[in-house]
């Protein structure tokens, strides 16, 4: 891979999504770029990002925007935010919020979905302690391809077999076919969009609970500074946000105090 | 160190399921059937059982209502592990006190993922 292509495609991508694509990275474009590139007749990568700077908001420039997106999810995923949202955060939102209220929760970076109706299932186990309070949940990502698919609501068996109880499997899907589909019930809590989290979220509206969970990782730390700033330009006073296990928001933003006895979760100071 | 007892007609499976198994720290013993499964519980009861359904002799759900008769509900923890993938199947596998449930084929991943759910991991 020629040096000058693979540090104009990291350019390319950074400058759309945020993305750093170090050079440790080479072999994620060659595994990910080369249908494409057999697609679209490409030689090598330079050919391909030169298609890409020819029409910078293109289909191709999109494909590969998508394809060099990492798209790794799981429902339920490291298990106790969703404790923590189900026995603390939810309740206390729906009591401050009242029984006509609504919390709503936005599920950034979502890929296919199971974070969204993992959010979803929590809330309806709790339904009582609710008490009338509606949960909304939005699920965001910059790829349309990963959204067409989370709309859907379709998982794989070997997709509901990672990190879903057998019993929320059971109460929470139907099958079809050899797959399982999410019950109306808890799609009806969930609508996604397509969004780039470099944009300021206003658009989106005001958040109760923000999901930024192993998204950072990827981003450089004016990046991380610039996305944390948007996430908390429109999260509620008493809101949450939860980042991944492996990030943290010290050093990165002032905005967020970690909260006590909660692993990854932060509120606005 | 945890026990598994995997219980599984097929040789290819429980050695695939034993080496996933060791990987994830747990001593791994082996039954062909379910009336051998019940015999290495009477000497020495495990921390987990991966059970698979359909079984010569005495099939997996047989074996889990005989084991939950005689020793309680609580423990051993039981992961199914079976080519049944229908709902009524998971549910009649869980009435009769399974903890998960797997649907063959499985992988690492799942395993894991499986007995952590049920607190061995």
């Amino acid at each position: 891979m020629n040096a000058a292509s693979f540090s104009a495609l990291a350019e390319f991508l950074h400058a759309r999504s945020g993305i750093v694509l170090t050079p440790d990275k080479a072999y994620l474009v060659e595994t990910r770029l080369a249908p494409l590139m057999r697609r679209e007749g490409c030689a090598d990568l330079g050919a391909l990002v030169a298609k890409v700077k020819a029409a910078l908001s293109g289909p191709i420039a999109d494909e590969v925007v998508e394809l060099m997106t990492t798209n790794e999810t799981l429902f339920f995923r490291d298990g106790k935010p969703f404790e923590h949202l189900r026995q603390q955060v939810l309740p206390k939102l729906a009591a401050a919020r009242g029984p006509r209220g609504v919390i709503r929760v936005w599920s950034a970076a979502c890929s296919t979905g199971q974070e969204a109706f993992s959010v979803a299932m929590t809330a309806l186990e709790i339904a009582p302690a609710l008490a009338g309070c509606r949960v909304e949940i939005l699920g965001t990502d910059l790829s349309r391809e990963v959204l067409r698919r989370a709309e859907t609501g379709r998982f794989s068996q070997f997709e509901v077999q990672r990190g879903l109880p057998i019993t929320m499997l059971t109460k929470y899907f139907r099958k079809d076919g050899s797959e399982w589909v999410v019950k109306d019930e808890v799609r009806a809590l969930v609508s996604f969009r397509e969004w780039n989290l470099l944009r300021p979220p206003q658009p989106l509206g005001r958040f109760d609970v923000v999901l930024l969970r192993n998204v950072l990782i990827y981003f450089d730390q004016p990046t991380k500074t610039r996305v944390l700033e948007n996430v908390a330009s429109v999260l509620a006073k008493d809101g949450v946000l939860y980042l991944g296990g492996a990030e943290t928001v010290l050093g990165i933003s002032s905005r967020f105090a970690p909260l006590d006895g909660a692993r990854s979760a932060y509120a606005l100071v | 160190m945890k026990t598994v007892l995997v219980v599984d007609d097929s040789r290819i499976v429980r050695k695939v399921a034993r080496r996933i198994l060791e990987g994830l720290g747990f001593a791994v013993d082996e039954a062909e059937n379910g009336a051998e499964a019940l015999a290495a519980c009477r000497s020495r009861l495990p921390d987990g059982i991966l059970l698979d359904w359909n079984m010569p002799v005495m099939n997996g759900i047989e074996f889990l209502h005989a084991l939950r008769s005689e020793f309680g509900l609580g423990e051993p923890r039981v992961v199914f592990c079976t080519t049944e993938s229908e709902l009524d199947a998971i549910q009649r596998a869980i009435e009769g006190g399974a903890n998960e449930y797997i649907m063959k084929p499985f992988d690492a991943e799942i395993i894991e993922s499986k007995f952590q759910q049920v607190g061995l991991l």
